[in-house]
């Protein structure tokens, strides 16, 4: 879906929203959709996205765009001041709380900053991924004694943090505890995956590794994926389409062989400030940032 | 995925747990049965019959003009007794907190034969100090109910005695967390102790001295009702006269009267309090 | 000092003044030689306090009671007031909010020896009055304490788990309960020090404990075992200040 007016479009798009029948339903969408801060600055402004169900999209865009406002949304998490949302096929906030909660099990939110309870240990932070679909019986004694251990573990060692099971969230580094709120979303096995700035305090090994990670759990179970991510090069090396969002509004919205320098530019370029990427100057050359990161 | 860790996972806290969850019913049950825990005694017909009766009667509560009268005269009593027992306690505290306060130690001021003496000499004031703290102000009240006979004198003295030595402690804690300078220059310059405390250590701890004072006062009102409970007078005597009647309007008058006589004097304690700021 | 400072202390001053004007407070009618004598005598028999084998026993069985009711007391108020510190908290809206605070308030005010002596006509002489007298007061103490926590801890870790799709009371569990559960353990523990004591004298009304035991000496006039029996509460005072620092220090290492 595009709306008219947006200065980048293309053909390929609507090869896919034809093509949208048999490939998979519609996942994710919104329309017109805007979201006004408190104090009336405007944080997305007649946004429209549609994702299907399968898809991988990247967002990127300089800080304050308006990312993660995006992803809260789509992940049931705020409601938006204007527009239609749909997700996973329904309007959420049309829905009986029960319906929505539902609705809310099937959709992960990755946090750039995990939410982990300081003194809470690792393995229960990544079962309580599936508390929406255990009974609370269940729930409270695996509080006491975790009853899901090997699966826990098993979404640790994804990311290369088994043996950390049984330590405390606050024994652990940012870049740990960001991999947990990786771990305790795959735990969840959600249908729709929206990660929020997930590897922004991985070095660029892990980062590269970690976003791998994420996208072979899309491919390999079918699910959809939308990621915001700081570093460029690793969405346009990771993900086949691109959201480029600055100041509320979707700059572009492109299959990433499409991405041109002068777009990057364009999303990124500020007044006096040069984008940084890793501490070093961002390459805006999108060939070279796709040949970066492999 | 690797087929080594998932072998290996058992649970290392599960064992202390269940211990801990284990020892914890092990105190449980002998703890219940030694408080003879019976919810059923509640709903026992006798029991639940009286106490329900007795509720009731707290709705309307009584109002007859006699007794709102005596219930006027208890509390301004209770009043009475809460500011006298204070002001002693007040005047108590101010020797002993001299006794134990380090600030005013000649031999801080520099290395002295019998320092060592001087310091053993302050514990015995310390030590009676933690005893009169440690005796809860009931047992006190009880005590003076025997001594001196039922009525507000018991009270006064019951409150004298334990918030003495719970604001000579404080007074103590007040010297030593301001400056000791003014006072041991004073010393230095040949100024006796007692100078030394009323030109040098006073001036700065009055403040903070009567604030807390006031903080007291408030907290000796509630205990004033409690102890007037084992015959201290005021409203807590009151109280427990109409409760061992089993005269439910009455106690209620008298425990609205009380819930609002403590928010009186919240709200006095805190006036005074920024007046004197 | 300001003016006002000044007026206000002698504002203070009459007051106390006329207090004592009107208990008729004589100093000299406490201490005067014949008033002094009797209790002389009285504060003399306390010495030497009755150390014999069979009232030490009774002490410690005593002792036992008080430490029971005091524990128990204090687990009970501690659940009962998380509970009603949610709605205390405002997780369940305004109106529930306002009552539970106020029923709070209620049950802090009023002082355990009331509740003790309302919970002997409901419950009969004995220490399960005592408990429940304790229970009910500690509660809105509790309760309130626990209520303000809550609505100082941070939000987002149970608000990440009601997003992924969790049942309330679930988040609750997994998200807020974690953060709060170190700081309302210490302020049990603390009450717990506190209970100690008022659980030694709510036995004054019949509520068991070394409360009673000492309320039944006073009233024979047995001074002796009456002194070893605040010995007693003494002891049993410090030996619960320990044990409760013991405690607060173990469980600060606990995991999750």
């Amino acid at each position: 879906m595009r709306a008219a007016g947006t200065p980048m479009s293309s053909v390929a798009d609507v090869a896919r929203v034809a093509a949208r029948g048999e490939a998979g339903a519609p996942a994710l969408g919104v329309r017109a959709l805007s979201l006004d801060h408190p104090g009336g600055r405007r944080a997305l402004d007649a946004v429209d996205i549609a994702v299907c169900r399968g898809e991988r999209v990247a967002i990127i865009g300089p800080s304050g765009a308006g990312k993660t406002s995006l992803l809260r949304i789509l992940a049931v998490a705020q409601r938006p001041s204007e527009g239609a949302l749909e997700v996973l096929g329904a309007d959420p906030w049309a829905l009986g709380a029960p319906a929505r909660r539902a609705l809310r099990r099937r959709v992960g939110l990755i946090h750039q900053a995990p939410p982990l309870p300081p003194r809470q240990r690792v393995v229960t932070a990544v079962l309580a991924g599936r508390l929406g679909a255990w009974s609370l019986a269940r729930s409270l004694v695996s509080l006491a004694y975790p009853l899901d251990l090997a699966g826990a573990r098993a979404a640790l060692a994804r990311l290369d943090l088994a043996e950390r099971l049984f330590d405390r969230c606050d024994r652990l580094s940012g870049g740990q505890a960001q991999r947990v709120g990786i771990a305790r979303v795959l735990y969840q096995r959600p249908e729709v995956i929206l990660a929020d700035e997930p590897v922004s305090s991985l070095d660029p090994a892990l980062a590269n590794h970690a976003v791998g990670v994420l996208v072979s759990e899309a491919i390999e179970r079918h699910i959809t994926l939308v990621a915001s991510l700081h570093a460029v090069d690793l969405a346009l090396a990771h993900f086949p389409r691109i959201i480029g969002l600055r100041d509320g509004k979707v700059l572009f919205d492109l299959p990433t062989e499409r991405i041109e320098d002068t777009m990057l530019e364009a999303l990124y370029a500020q007044e006096g400030f040069a984008p940084t990427q890793h501490g070093r100057a961002l390459e805006l050359s999108a060939q070279r940032l796709r040949g970066m990161a492999q | 995925m690797t087929a080594v860790g998932l072998a290996a996972a058992r649970d290392p806290a599960a064992l202390p747990r269940l211990g801990l969850a284990a020892l914890a019913l092990l105190l449980l049950w002998p703890g219940l049965r030694i408080t003879e825990f019976n919810p059923a005694v509640l709903v026992d017909p006798g029991n639940a019959a009286t106490m329900g009766r007795f509720l009731s009667q707290f709705v309307p509560p009584a109002l007859a003009p006699d007794f709102l009268l005596l219930v006027a005269r208890a509390t301004i009593e209770t009043l009475a007794i809460a500011t006298l027992g204070t002001a002693l306690a007040f005047i108590i505290a101010f020797p002993l907190s001299l006794m134990t306060s380090q600030s005013l130690s000649l031999s801080a001021i520099g290395p002295s034969r019998d320092a060592a003496l001087r310091r053993a000499l302050r514990y015995p004031w310390r030590l009676i100090l933690i005893v009169l703290r440690a005796i809860p102000e009931l047992v006190w009240a009880l005590l003076f109910v025997r001594a001196v006979g039922l009525g507000p004198t018991a009270g006064v003295l019951a409150l004298a005695i334990t918030y003495g030595g719970m604001l000579g402690k404080v007074y103590a804690e007040i010297y030593e967390s301001g400056s000791n300078r003014p006072a041991r220059a004073l010393m230095e310059g040949g100024a006796g102790r007692l100078q030394a405390y009323l030109y040098g250590l006073l001036p700065a701890a009055l403040p903070e001295l009567v604030s807390y004072t006031i903080y007291r006062w408030e907290c000796a009102v509630r205990a004033s009702v409690i102890m007037g409970f084992v015959g201290a007078g005021g409203l807590g005597q009151q109280l427990e006269l109409s409760m061992r009647m089993l005269n439910g309007a009455e106690a209620s008058t008298i425990l609205i009267t009380f819930l609002l006589l403590v928010l009186l004097a919240d709200g006095l304690s805190a006036l005074f309090r920024r007046m004197l700021a | 000092m300001k003016a006002l400072g000044i007026a206000t202390l002698l504002v203070i001053a009459a007051l106390v003044w006329a207090s004592a004007a009107y208990l008729g407070f004589h100093p000299g009618a406490i201490f005067d030689s014949e008033a002094r004598a009797g209790m002389l005598v009285y504060a003399v028999e306390f010495f030497p306090p009755d150390l014999s084998a069979e009232h030490l026993g009774a002490i410690g069985k005593g002792a036992l009671e008080t430490l029971a009711i005091s524990a128990i007391a204090t687990l009970i108020a501690a659940l009962l007031g998380m509970l009603v510190a949610l709605p205390a908290a405002g997780r369940f809206g305004l109106a529930a909010r306002l009552a539970a605070r106020f029923a709070l308030n209620a049950l802090r005010s009023i002082p355990e020896l009331v509740f003790a002596a309302l919970m002997v006509i409901a419950a009969g002489l004995g220490p399960f009055a005592g408990t429940l007298a304790l229970a009910l007061h500690t509660t809105g103490v509790l309760g309130r304490l626990f209520a303000d926590a809550l609505e100082n801890t941070p939000r987002e870790p149970a608000e990440a788990l009601l997003q992924a799709g969790s049942p309330r009371a679930a988040a609750f569990f997994y998200g807020t309960l974690p953060l709060v559960l170190p700081q309302c353990v210490a302020y049990s523990l603390y009450r717990w020090e506190i209970n100690i004591r008022m659980a030694a004298v709510l036995g004054f009304v019949g509520a068991g404990g070394l409360g009673q035991m000492l309320h039944v000496s006073l009233s024979l006039f047995h001074q002796a075992q009456a002194s070893s029996v605040i010995l007693g509460m003494l002891a049993l005072v410090i030996v619960v200040d320990q044990a409760s620092a013991m405690l607060r220090r173990a469980l600060a290492s606990v995991q999750q």
